[in-house]
């Protein structure tokens, strides 16, 4: 099926700061909301000018009626150019893009899902978990597990929207100021070496490396796995070729057969 | 009023003269939903090879000011799948299609891609690539391998070899990486070129300085966009000095205005390329805009614009 995208100039309903460089944005577009689904992400255009000149991929990070918001961590001039922008400002946007998560698998035979969250790699995972928790029914045993990795505890974002959610949250910090020292990656092996993990399916977003030890671990436990990946987009909609990941069916743009893939078709090099 | 954007590429009648620059329109489908594709004078293919080309390892493009750089490396799908499986959905968009071809092995394979593009009515012309700045193989990557339109007797030899291999309209796309881009634009009309398309994306490169790493796999690249129009403007302007043929201007045009520069340089028609990507109406954006400017100018025609510039020399 052909899925359908949209180039519009959307208002900016509402900002908050999330401290730590991190910020988020409500933006206006009842087609973009109503069509995307977990895994998707937008492109931005964060400024008029000819600098930066490409737009900026951002994954959609919820939902609400008419309404989406995006999660962002100012890295470089562009997430910094788009932290300046105030609720009323307009900005042009590209979206819903990508192929997002498979939430519709056989909920019988998978009750666990594990939501695997590296730093800013939680923004589309909130999505994904709002429409894995529609899944719940009264007396089924599904629970949805969550292992969030960040630097610091000042770090960590969406623990309470997970837990409203009824996720069951676990932390890990670099530094051990909040939850577990160590990795993400260290709470899932963790995880995984418990009986009650054999029908699990882990969903996972975050750095590279990160993705690719998830990759690694799922794949010893014969669990299968899904990844949002990240790469240098010029488009965001196919036409450049420029962001492809090497898989077993060779080159696949991340923009398009992306940014979701099973962690077992990818080459992890 | 109404003014006239028609114009006359060799054989090939263009209802207006901005077309979608290859490389950087998919294979056309990606942009239905942004744009009426009916609107565009031509859509240019992604270079076509005989065999199919996976392309270069990744990243292949990274941001530069007010531009990128590329190396993806002519990933295609090969001339057999292309006919089969791409040419139809770019017929699909009813504008005439130019297919770009290249060579990985010399000047035969020109002729056979374009003796085999030749029987197909869909072709409405070819257009020959001798200056992708990316198909040498990795092995070599930091090693620069001569084009063939760094060469004007190369030029010349490849393009006459095309020339006996089809009747269609005939477009050289040349490179702004040479001393002097009319020697080549020259060889290209003298072998029976029907255009010249210039140009193709200027060699470069980029480090990333916290890792001491090429921002890109193959370490240089081709720079493309706003960046760059200057270099495309002054070559057109150059070139039109020295050949008759058209010149179909190409080179970081993002609006009206900057295709506009073109025209007033010397070409007769333009190519959209990096500007697909950020905005991707960009083309039908700039088709009304040429429309308008003409309009409000009291231009009746479009060609009364083509090397207008009020320079002295
Ligand atoms: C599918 C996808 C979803 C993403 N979702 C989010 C999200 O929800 N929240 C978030 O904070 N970040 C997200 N990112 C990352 C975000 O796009 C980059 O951080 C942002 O583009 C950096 O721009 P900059 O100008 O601030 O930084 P720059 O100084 O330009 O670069 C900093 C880093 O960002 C990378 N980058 C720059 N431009 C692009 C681009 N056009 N495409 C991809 N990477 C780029 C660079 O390679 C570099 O590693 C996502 C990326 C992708 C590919
Ligand atoms: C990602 C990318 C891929 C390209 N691929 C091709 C190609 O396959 N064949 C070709 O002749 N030119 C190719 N080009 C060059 C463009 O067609 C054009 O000549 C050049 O980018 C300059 O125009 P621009 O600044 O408007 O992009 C490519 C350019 C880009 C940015
Ligand atoms: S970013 Fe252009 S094809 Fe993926």
């Amino acid at each position: 099926m052909k899925e359908k995208v949209f180039q519009e100039s959307i208002k900016i309903i509402a900002k908050e700061n999330l401290g730590a460089d991190y910020f988020k944005l409500s933006l206006s577009s009842p087609k973009i909301s109503h069509s995307a689904k977990p895994g998707q992400f937008v492109e931005l255009r964060v400024s008029d000018a000819n600098i930066p000149l490409l737009r900026r991929p951002l994954g959609v990070h919820r939902v609400e009626g008419n309404t989406f918001e995006v999660l962002c961590e100012i890295v470089g001039k562009g997430t910094e150019l788009l932290s300046k922008k105030e609720p009323g400002d307009f900005l042009d946007v590209i979206g819903p893009l990508g192929n997002g998560f498979d939430c519709d698998l056989p909920s019988a035979a998978r009750q666990l899902p594990i939501l695997v969250a590296g730093g800013m790699g939680v923004a589309p995972l909130i999505f994904l978990a709002e429409k894995l928790a529609e899944r719940k029914t009264k007396n089924s045993k599904f629970k949805i597990k969550v292992l969030i990795g960040a630097k610091t505890k000042s770090h960590i974002l969406c623990e309470k929207e997970f837990k409203k959610l009824g996720c069951k949250v676990k932390i890990a910090t670099d530094d051990g100021s909040r939850g577990f020292r160590g990795k993400a990656t260290d709470l899932l092996k963790k995880e995984l070496s418990t009986v009650s993990c054999q029908l699990a399916t882990v969903y996972t977003c975050g750095p590279q490396a990160m993705l690719k030890a998830v990759a690694k671990l799922s794949g010893a436990h014969n669990l299968p796995a899904q990844v949002s990946l990240e790469a240098h987009m010029s488009c965001g909609f196919g036409a450049c070729l420029g962001c492809v990941v090497d898989t077993k069916d060779g080159y696949k743009r991340v923009c398009k057969e992306g940014p979701v893939f099973w962690a077992d078709d990818i080459i992890w090099g | 009023m109404k003014a006239k954007l028609s114009i006359n590429i060799g054989k090939l009648k263009l209802k207006n003269p901005v077309m979608a620059a290859s490389g950087t329109f998919g294979y056309a489908e990606e942009f239905s939903g942004f744009m009426d594709l009916k609107k565009l004078g031509a859509v240019v293919s992604k270079t076509i090879t005989l065999r199919p080309r996976q392309g270069n390892p990744p990243p292949r493009t990274c941001e530069t000011p007010a531009g990128m750089l590329n190396s993806i490396g002519l990933e295609n799908p090969g001339l057999d799948a292309f006919i089969n499986c791409k040419l139809p959905v770019l017929v699909k968009t009813g504008v005439p299609v130019i297919v770009s071809i290249a060579s990985e092995s010399g000047w035969p394979e020109f002729v056979e891609l374009a003796g085999c593009l030749d029987k197909l009515k869909e072709v409405a012309a070819i257009e020959i690539n001798i200056s992708c700045p990316n198909i040498r193989s990795t092995k070599h990557k930091a090693q620069s391998v001569k084009l063939i339109s760094q060469d004007p007797k190369a030029t010349y030899e490849v393009v006459k070899a095309v020339r006996r291999a089809t009747a269609k309209t005939l477009i050289t796309k040349l490179s702004p990486n040479v001393t002097d881009i009319t020697e080549m634009a020259m060889a290209a009309e003298r072998a029976g070129s029907d255009a010249v398309s210039l140009i193709n994306t200027v060699t470069g490169m980029s480090v990333d300085v916290a890792t001491r790493q090429p921002k890109i796999a193959c370490v240089t690249g081709g720079l493309s966009g706003p960046a760059i129009r200057p270099i495309a403007v002054r070559m057109v302007w150059e070139v039109y000095r020295k050949i008759k043929i058209p010149i179909i201007g190409m080179g970081g045009i993002m609006d009206t205005a900057s295709a506009l520069e073109f025209f007033m340089a010397g070409a007769s028609a333009i190519s959209i390329g990096t500007a697909n990507f950020i905005n991707p109406r960009a083309a039908a954006e700039i088709i009304t805009g040429l429309e308008r400017f003409l309009i409000k100018n009291k231009i009746k025609d479009i060609r009364q614009l083509i090397g207008s510039v009020k320079s002295e020399n």
